[in-house]
């Protein structure tokens, strides 16, 4: 780092430049005259930086990890660690930071924590803060930034942090004055985790940090004019449900934001109680187990058949929680054309935005389930049916379950099959095991080929497809759930992309399991090129590839190598049972595609079962 | 997991009991396809009655908290979001915490709602409200034409009940306010004197009459008159 920007030369600058009246008062307050208590750290300690009182709104937020790494503007920030309440994960990349801060706040429910300096650690974030927005997790960023007055010279390590993270972030904040600093980093906190999910960025100038003050932070506040909507009124849900008890095809659609609305319980009861065949997003599986009868799998461009089929012909399509992103409608003029629309939403801008809501209910998904369920028995009652009117529709569900069932071959004469290995492992692992993934087709047949029971326990990148997520993810599950099983599923070139994070796992002793679906490919670019660019794999191919197993040992972990069907159980055990990072290098048929598949734009019940089908 | 569990037993991960077949069914074709179909926007289509959304043109009108950056966000927004934006115009209220934005789109109305809802979203947009047809609307243009005919540049500013700001030996300098289609028909009669440089502001408008334009305002309005008046009309206290 460089002296300058780690000098702590601007902190006078900065009191003078603040000028009149606020540092004269924090000078002021600093006096014993002043009666007023002097704020305290978790740990018992007073604050007497900005710096501290950033760590102290963290300890008041009730976060106990941080994923970071150290730079020169972000320092004081770090020394104010040094005696903090809280664990600090130094990552090998700031994009692996992210990362884990965005898995971790996946499984607890609570916002990730992430720090990098300013300029390029910040931009370093940017892919993870992405990440997290597309798919609404709770994260909050706190990135180091020059000294004030050192802001848009194009100082050393600087970069307009928040111009580049606002399309990016729920919120995100300049801290500019060291007295109120505490406050922002608590609002930012309250901020990714209310309403709807999000990344919140604070950008902390170096001398915003390093100033003195004794003043805390208030208790996290959500900003002035911050509504959370609760429940949805009365007549609105009547109507929904007067649709529901009318449809003869009902369909929920169960999106992530019944996981992050911690609604699972209700909207398994919902469909449970009334019969109504479930399928899920792609972020919301685990939402409904998917070894319940009712569950039809996850739905859109590589979902199920039966999901597919059932989107396609459901009259009344019950949708919580979701964006309706093109990944799972298709072509909009071709999704759920027969179907009314009921959308649950916390967001009030979700609703119409790509698929018209005929029956909008804005407010917490549980809130509205539970608002749902009560409004039922009395809906039915007044249309004259009730959930038995369904029996027609859940066979026919059924009957698509049958017609187009989950396989894949397994030739004698071929490399392993992706999907064996997934299905090995499935059931290999507890119940309650979490998966993360990269991005690419190990990541479909992760998501198709594994059964999910329990929401939090599939942890993706889904809305940006951040190839590299899954090893980080891991290190970000592991922390947040130190009692249960990860493991990651990753591609070879997914894996290529982080794979310096093990160095972390290894320095944490992290026992996660790492099984890298190799096929020497960008796989999902080269079987879009086999099936749409005439073959031609510019790019795609690797031809050459690290010995991952070596690569791993070299790490300080564990690695393996899969060739046989014979050595998958056997191999994934010695993995599982291998206490710290171990990787799996499972060489499987370079050949293997993704299928079913809705090409993009495409219709949902025209999906492909074979590359002839395209 | 368990293969019971799977509905068709044969997902056993046990190599002996391969070979497997892959993906069955029947091909695209021949399925049963549902009949209806969206717009593009998403819109159920009524046989009955198709449903064409057409662009229209309407303003609306967010306050926002006063602070660096809001104008950023609104028209970072705007252009991400890719929404056909007309006019932006932002100035101070009354309230120094607070200024007020105009924006005049032209969308359908689910674009319209759309900008609404986005809107609201931004953290510093306190209040954002669609303008009725009847809003009072008003734009302002200053523009320079060339100097040598002054008393035919008079005759049209006066027509447009226009004022001259600047009048040189070579140029002349004039303001018309109005609605945009006034503002129009102005340019239009300035050009004759050959128009050297103008700049127009947009549009800015407010609800007419008694409606308050953002609800906001009406509120912070009843809280300082009942602060003012000591003798409050209302019950209370």
């Amino acid at each position: 780092m460089s002296e300058r920007a780690s000098a702590t030369r601007p902190d006078a600058d900065a009191d003078a430049e603040d000028g009149a009246s606020t540092s004269g008062d924090d000078r002021g307050e600093q006096h014993p005259t002043d009666s007023e208590e002097t704020a305290r750290t978790a740990s018992g300690r007073p604050v007497t930086t900005g710096a501290q009182a950033v760590v102290a709104a963290l300890e008041a937020a009730g976060a106990r990890h941080v994923f970071g790494v150290q730079g020169g503007a972000i320092m004081p920030v770090y020394d104010a660690l040094y005696d903090a309440d809280l664990t600090h994960v130094t990552m090998a990349h700031e994009q692996g930071a992210s990362h884990a801060a965005d898995a971790y706040g996946q499984v607890t429910g609570e916002p990730g924590v992430c720090m990098a300096t300013s300029g390029p650690g910040a931009t370093n974030l940017v892919t993870g803060i992405a990440d997290a927005n597309m798919d609404s997790d709770p994260l909050i960023a706190l990135t180091g930034q020059v000294p004030t007055d050192f802001v848009g010279n194009d100082a050393f390590q600087e970069t307009d942090t928040i111009g580049v993270t606002r399309p990016i972030t729920k919120a995100n904040y300049f801290a500019s004055e060291s007295t109120t600093v505490g406050d922002t980093v608590g609002e930012a906190f309250a901020l990714a985790g209310a309403g709807r999910p999000g990344p919140t960025l604070v950008d902390l100038p170096k001398d915003v940090t390093n100033a003195e003050t004794d003043r805390g932070p208030e208790e996290g506040a959500l900003p002035e004019y911050y509504e959370v909507p609760e429940g949805a009124n009365e007549s609105a849900v009547e109507a929904a449900a007067t649709a529901l008890a009318r449809a003869e095809k009902p369909l929920i659609l169960s999106g992530g934001g019944v996981t992050k609305g911690d609604a699972s319980e209700q909207l398994r009861a919902f469909a449970i109680d009334h019969g109504i065949p479930v399928v899920t997003t792609m972020p919301g599986i685990g939402t409904f187990p998917e070894d319940h009868d009712l569950s039809l799998s996850w739905a859109g461009m590589h979902g199920t058949g039966y999901a597919n089929m059932a989107i396609s012909h459901t009259d009344c399509l019950l949708a919580v929680g979701t964006r309706f992103d093109d990944r799972l409608t298709g072509g909009i003029e071709t999704f759920a054309p027969d179907a009314a629309v009921i959308h649950v939403d916390i967001d009030a801008a979700e609703i119409s935005k790509n698929v018209h809501a005929d029956y909008p209910l804005i407010g917490d998904a549980g809130t509205i389930l539970d608002q749902l369920a009560e409004t039922m028995p009395a809906a039915f009652e007044a249309v004259g049916t009730g959930s038995d009117s369904y029996e027609e529709w859940r066979e026919q569900c059924a009957s698509w379950k049958e017609e187009y069932p989950m396989d894949y071959a397994t030739p004698d004469d071929q490399p392993v099959k992706p999907q064996f290995v997934v299905e090995a492992l499935d059931e290999l692992t507890p119940d309650d095991t979490i998966v993360t993934s990269g991005v690419g087709q190990h990541q479909m047949w992760a998501s198709q080929y594994w059964t999910f029971r329990h929401p939090r326990t599939w942890i993706s990148s889904h809305g940006l497809g951040t190839m590299g997520y899954g090893l980080p993810a891991a290190i970000g599950a592991k922390m947040a759930a130190p009692d249960r099983d990860v493991v990651c599923f990753d591609g070879d070139g997914s894996f290529l992309m982080t794979l310096q994070e093990l160095s972390v796992a290894v320095r944490e002793d992290l026992d996660v399991t790492v099984v890298v679906l190799n096929n020497e490919a960008i796989g999902m670019v080269r079987q879009w090129q086999d099936a749409f660019f005439d073959e031609r794999r510019m790019a795609s191919m690797y031809g050459w590839m690290p010995d991952f197993a070596q690569l791993a040992e070299a790490f300080g972990a564990r690695g393996f190598t899969l060739r046989e069907y014979d050595d998958v159980a056997d191999t994934l055990q010695a993995a599982i049972d291998y206490d710290g990072p171990s990787v799996v290098d499972a060489h499987i048929d370079p050949d293997e595609n993704v299928y079913p598949m809705v090409p993009s734009g495409g219709d949902n019940s025209q999906f492909a079962l074979s590359e002839d089908q395209l | 997991m368990s293969s019971d569990s799977e509905g068709d037993g044969e997902r056993s991960t046990d190599p002996d009991s391969v070979p497997r077949k892959g993906l069955q069914g029947p091909r695209p074709g021949e399925r049963t396809r549902p009949h209806g179909r969206r717009s593009g926007q998403g819109i159920r289509i009524d046989p009955q009655a198709e449903a064409t959304h057409q662009p229209r043109r309407t303003a609306i009108s967010a306050l926002v908290k006063n602070e660096p950056g809001v104008l950023a966000e609104v028209s970072g927004l705007v252009s991400r979001r890719q929404f056909n934006i007309e006019s932006l115009t932002v100035g101070p209220t009354t309230n120094p915490e607070t200024s007020r934005i105009t924006l005049v789109i032209e969308e359908p109305d689910p674009g319209v709602r759309q900008v609404e809802r986005q809107l609201e979203k931004l953290l510093p947009v306190i209040s954002v409200r669609e303008l009725g047809t009847d809003a009072v609307r008003r734009e302002l243009v200053v523009l320079k034409v060339h100097g040598d005919r002054p008393d035919e540049v008079n005759a049209i500013t006066q027509m447009y009940d226009g004022r001259t700001l600047d009048a040189g030996p070579r140029t002349i300098t004039v303001e018309i306010t109005g609605d945009e289609q006034k503002i129009d028909d102005a340019i239009d009669a300035f050009r004759q004197f050959g128009i050297r440089e103008l700049a127009r502001t947009g549009q800015t408008a407010l609800a007419r009459g008694d409606e308050w334009t953002t609800h906001a305002e009406e509120e912070r309005y009843e809280q300082l008159r009942s602060e003012t008046d000591p003798t409050p009309t209302t019950a209370d206290d």
